[in-house]
């Protein structure tokens, strides 16, 4: 029983909300329908001028079709929504489209402003909004040659740019006697107006247009108050836009008093079941025409339905952006005259074109307003400035000029709450909480906060931030395991090794304080297994769940069970026996990347029955569930390859049987090849070895994943013994030193002198460390002892298996469907949904309108 | 509030320490947690209400500024065991239940009302459910 979103109004702002209640807000409780009046998926109208600049429709699409179908979304473009029934719930669409709603959002965006001029209607006179409009601006502008633009506005501006792409003599006309009057102020305005000026724009302020009559040529000519004229092929109107209210006011919702859909900071309209979101939305009396606000009303209001607290925040219209090449940006009241009560701070450059404009407020000396035209990389810093309203430095002219104490060195540091993401309102902190959660790259963060995916202008302060933070987290921030340990893994290590704990609470008590965490304890828990060989099952709480259980959970709540398969060779015989298992306890079965076989779907309580009938079979975990030895591949070899120098089979069994189950801060793959072709992918792995003719290769620090990474040669043709005492070395170098979740290829780009120096800790033992290596190896090697064994055999252990402790059945909530002839977890996109207060959710599909009015 | 339905679930020796064990009641799975060092109980849904999954109880304990938390084992989001509150902001809380633990070493946990018992048995009988990635 799902209810329904319709999404009416497929813009920028109405894809954001679909993505924000799809994606942010997770699961597939809502029926998304979005209707879309324009004849394709939501653009990108902040870019709309690059259409003129080599990119095309697609380029600017913001997800594509099957994004909406992945997501589940019922999407109808080129079906303008008619009317709106409130008491019925439905929304009429063209093609006699009807749909019920239950939530009805409105994304209907705004149309172009056209003022009542005389001859505004004449051909040749266009809109710019659409992908359509440019379409035929473009038809149009194949046999002319000069084009004007009504506005000077930030809107008009980049209608020029686009007018200015297709190679036309542009023209700005303006009636106010500068550019963009509502964001600049008159200096700013002309540097502005001079820049443009300079790109072959012509820019003619103070001219009211009194009529735009034909000319003989076939051209049109403006008159402006005053008697001149400009003659022109072809005019773009862009003075600004009026809310699409029109189904709002069909259907009597309210209206604000300056045109637009009256919300509340819900973003609900005065029918709370009828949300507006955009430029068609009136808050306060405010209707927002930039892509920010709109974003922030998109997610309150997916916020709202989805049952979250969450309101919207007046937002002021301070903006940056590049208009025709010129960087502009500008601030809160950023027009704001000098009065007794304000002053005004500015530098004119006429050399480098900068002008940079500060109104402060004299009494408390806190920015109001700023202008920025020509060099726009202040506003981040202003924007916090002028949003936390801190007092400025004694001497604000500091703050706009370059090289001065406040912004020099590392004074230019940006705070916690400076904007960085204007289009979507990601803060310092977002980003840092973001590369602190995990996202350490530009498209994880980009994912996980959104930022630059508005105008993108952020881009380069975002990396800049994100590798600060790296930098942090490398020698600072990781330095503290967490708030219970103000230790760095490797000091942890050695004070465990030094003074011989063997539980978590001896190490918590002696070495850190509080009560520990989840990230604390996984650590802790891996120092003790690599040091004294200790299986995860002697301290269960303190071991991440896959550890815990000894097994990998999955979607539902399911575990896979995956036995060691050493070196991938495995005899008929003991496959048969996993075959049977499988088929005993109805599991799913899949070949891993790492020669294994992978076994799904079972639940906690089946995992001891599971692992008894392997053991006895002769297998032993796989550890596939730890952070630890885990696969050591191979190609056939010399023994039956035709082209293998060396056995790779039987060495890569040899190095997967020493290893096996060995903790570390991170899984660890190996490979070993027969030959130079490398079937065995040893390169991509944690430590590769290729045989030559000279003997073993052995390769180190390459990981395949997400950021492949090929392993570098530490050694070059040696021998077997030689070549496992260096692997010995490598490994507890790396585990003594590591810090957490880094793995080997990471571990050795932060590594000081790189491989050279690791070369020399290893072959040269210049650290003097070598023996206490080996040794440490050594026991760690001796200590192994399989996990499920000691589980399967130990009541006690097995006990920690049961699904509940007060009954004896299994879960109930874990159901299976059929896929290919296996199991799958059975998803159904069924998320929370709580019984209503009042009446029940509807579930319907579109119908038709007659056939609704036969029903 | 009026005083909650008390349910003898286990011995306090069958819930591991700082670990959790899981009580099944009338069709609704609850995570009882018991932080050893504090000598504290504490019962919570069973449900993370992040993707509906009923595996809260096999979640590891620990404290975040002395408040006492349990963190999903599918995807770390963290939660009160005291308010059931989300750390996480845009997760939902949890439903939270009275312990006490007697004298001879039972544990109940008490149920506030049928009522509240009905609703989470109606979350709980939607399918988990995971995001699209």
């Amino acid at each position: 029983m799902k209810q329904t979103v319709v999404v009416v109004g497929n813009g920028m702002v109405g894809q954001r909300f679909c993505a924000l209640l799809r994606e942010t807000r997770g699961c597939e409780r809502f029926r998304i329908v979005v209707l879309g009046e324009e004849p394709r998926p939501a653009y990108d109208r902040v870019h709309l001028t690059e259409y003129f600049s080599g990119k095309s429709a697609a380029d600017l699409e913001i997800a594509p079709r099957s994004w909406y179908r992945d997501q589940g979304i019922e999407l109808r473009v080129g079906t303008p929504a008619i009317a709106v029934d409130r008491g019925r719930r439905v929304v009429a669409a063209g093609g006699g489209l009807e749909v019920r709603y239950d939530h009805l959002v409105l994304a209907t965006g705004s149309a172009p402003f056209v003022p009542p001029l005389p001859g505004i209607d004449r051909r040749g006179v266009f809109v710019y909004r659409t992908i359509e409009d440019l379409d035929a601006i473009r038809d149009a502008a194949a046999s002319r040659q000069s084009a004007a633009v009504i506005g000077g506005g930030l809107l008009g501006l980049e209608a020029a740019k686009a007018l200015y792409d297709l190679g036309l003599s542009a023209h700005v006309v303006e009636a106010a006697p500068w550019l963009m009057p509502r964001q600049l102020d008159r200096d700013g305005a002309e540097l502005l107006a001079a820049k443009i000026r300079a790109l072959g724009v012509q820019v003619h302020t103070n001219k009211r247009t009194n009529e735009i009559i034909g000319t003989e040529s076939g051209g049109m000519r403006f008159c402006f108050d005053g008697g001149e004229s400009l003659d022109v092929d072809l005019i773009v109107v862009s003075a600004g836009i009026k809310p699409r209210q029109e189904l709002a006011a069909g259907c009597g919702l309210e209206l604000g008093p300056r045109g637009g859909i009256a919300v509340d900071a819900t973003m609900r309209t005065s029918d709370p079941t009828i949300f507006a979101i955009g430029e068609c939305a009136s808050h306060d009396g405010t209707v927002y025409g930039l892509v920010a606000p709109g974003f922030e009303m998109a997610d309150v209001a997916a916020a709202q339905i989805a049952g979250f607290d969450k309101s919207f925040r007046a937002g002021d219209l301070s903006t940056k952006l590049k208009l025709l090449g010129v960087e502009v940006a500008s601030i809160g009241e950023s027009t704001a005259p000098q009065t007794m009560e304000h002053t005004h701070v500015a530098v004119r450059d006429e050399v480098a074109g900068v002008y940079k404009k500060l109104i402060v407020r004299r009494e408390t000396r806190t920015l109001i307003g700023a202008v920025l035209v020509g060099d726009t990389s202040d506003y981040a810093n202003l924007l916090g400035l002028f949003r936390r309203a801190e007092p400025l430095p004694e001497r604000p002219l500091s703050l706009i000029v370059d090289g001065t104490a406040v912004r020099g060195g590392e004074g230019a540091e940006l705070t916690g709450d400076s904007l960085l993401c204007t289009c979507n309102n990601v803060t310092v902190d977002d980003v840092v909480t973001a590369v602190a959660g995990g996202a350490v790259t530009m498209p994880a963060i980009q994912a996980c906060t959104k930022a630059t995916t508005g105008c993108g202008g952020c881009g380069p302060q975002i990396k800049q931030v994100l590798e600060r933070e790296l930098q942090r987290a490398g020698v600072e921030v990781r330095k503290q395991i967490c708030e219970h340990f103000a230790l760095r893994r490797q000091e942890l290590f050695d004070l465990v090794r030094v003074r011989g704990f063997h539980t978590y609470s001896e190490v918590l008590t002696q070495c850190g304080r509080g009560g520990g965490c989840e990230v604390c304890k996984p650590v802790v828990a891996s120092i003790l297994a690599s040091i004294h060989a200790e299986p995860a099952s002697e301290q269960p709480v303190i071991q991440d769940t896959n550890d815990r259980f000894l097994a990998n959970i999955q979607r539902g709540g399911t575990y896979s069970v995956i036995p060691r398969i050493p070196g991938g060779e495995i005899t008929a015989e003991k496959l048969i026996a996993i075959g049977e298992v499988a088929r005993r306890y109805n599991l799913y079965v899949k070949i891993t990347g790492g020669q294994r076989i992978d076994m799904l779907g079972a639940r906690l309580d089946q995992l001891p029955d599971i692992w008894e009938d392997l053991v006895t079979a002769g297998f032993e975990s796989g550890h596939a569930y730890a952070k630890a030895m885990r696969t050591v591949k191979s190609c056939v070899g010399s023994t039956w390859c035709r082209y293998g120098v060396l056995d790779s089979v039987g060495f890569a069994i040899r190095v997967e049987e020493r290893y096996k189950g060995l903790r570390a801060p991170h899984k660890l793959k190996s490979a070993v090849s027969g030959c130079i072709r490398e079937c065995a992918e040893a390169r991509s792995k944690d430590f590769g070895i290729i045989a030559t003719s000279e003997g073993w290769n052995l390769y180190v620090c390459g990981n395949g994943g997400s950021k492949p990474r090929h392993a570098v040669l530490l050694a070059a043709g040696i021998d077997d013994e030689t070549c496992l005492r260096y692997i010995d070395r490598f490994l507890m170098f790396y585990i003594r030193t590591a810090d957490p979740l880094t793995r080997t290829a990471r571990w050795l780009e932060e590594l000081d002198g790189g491989i050279d120096y690791l070369r020399a800790v290893i072959i040269d033992d210049v650290l003097g460390i070598g023996a206490q290596l080996d040794a440490e190896m050594q026991a760690a090697v001796d200590g192994y002892r399989c996990e499920w064994a000691e589980v399967v055999n130990d009541p006690e252990k097995r006990s920690r298996f049961r699904a509940f402790v007060n009954a004896s059945e299994s879960d109930p909530s874990i159901a299976f469907a059929d896929e290919r002839g296996q199991i799958r977890p059975s998803s159904g996109g069924g998320a929370i949904s709580l019984p209503p207060v009042n009446g029940g959710p509807h579930e319907d599909a579109p119908v038709r309108f007659e056939e609704a009015r036969h029903v | 509030m009026s005083e909650p339905l008390w349910i003898a679930v286990c011995h306090r020796d069958d819930v591991i320490p700082d670990g959790g064990a899981c009580v099944f009641y009338e069709g609704i799975q609850i995570a009882v947690f018991r932080i050893a060092a504090r000598d504290e109980w504490y019962a919570v849904q069973n449900r993370c209400p992040h993707w509906n999954e009923q595996v809260l109880w096999r979640g590891m304990t620990g404290e975040r500024d002395g408040e006492p938390k349990v963190a999903c084992p599918m995807h770390k989001r963290t939660f009160s065991l005291r308010t059931g509150a989300a750390f996480a902001g845009d997760t939902p809380d949890l439903l939270t239940f009275p312990v006490r633990v007697v004298a001879d070493g039972r544990v109940f946990v008490g149920v506030p009302s049928a009522e509240v018992v009905a609703r989470e048995r109606t979350a709980a009988t939607h399918a988990p459910c995971g995001r699209a990635e």
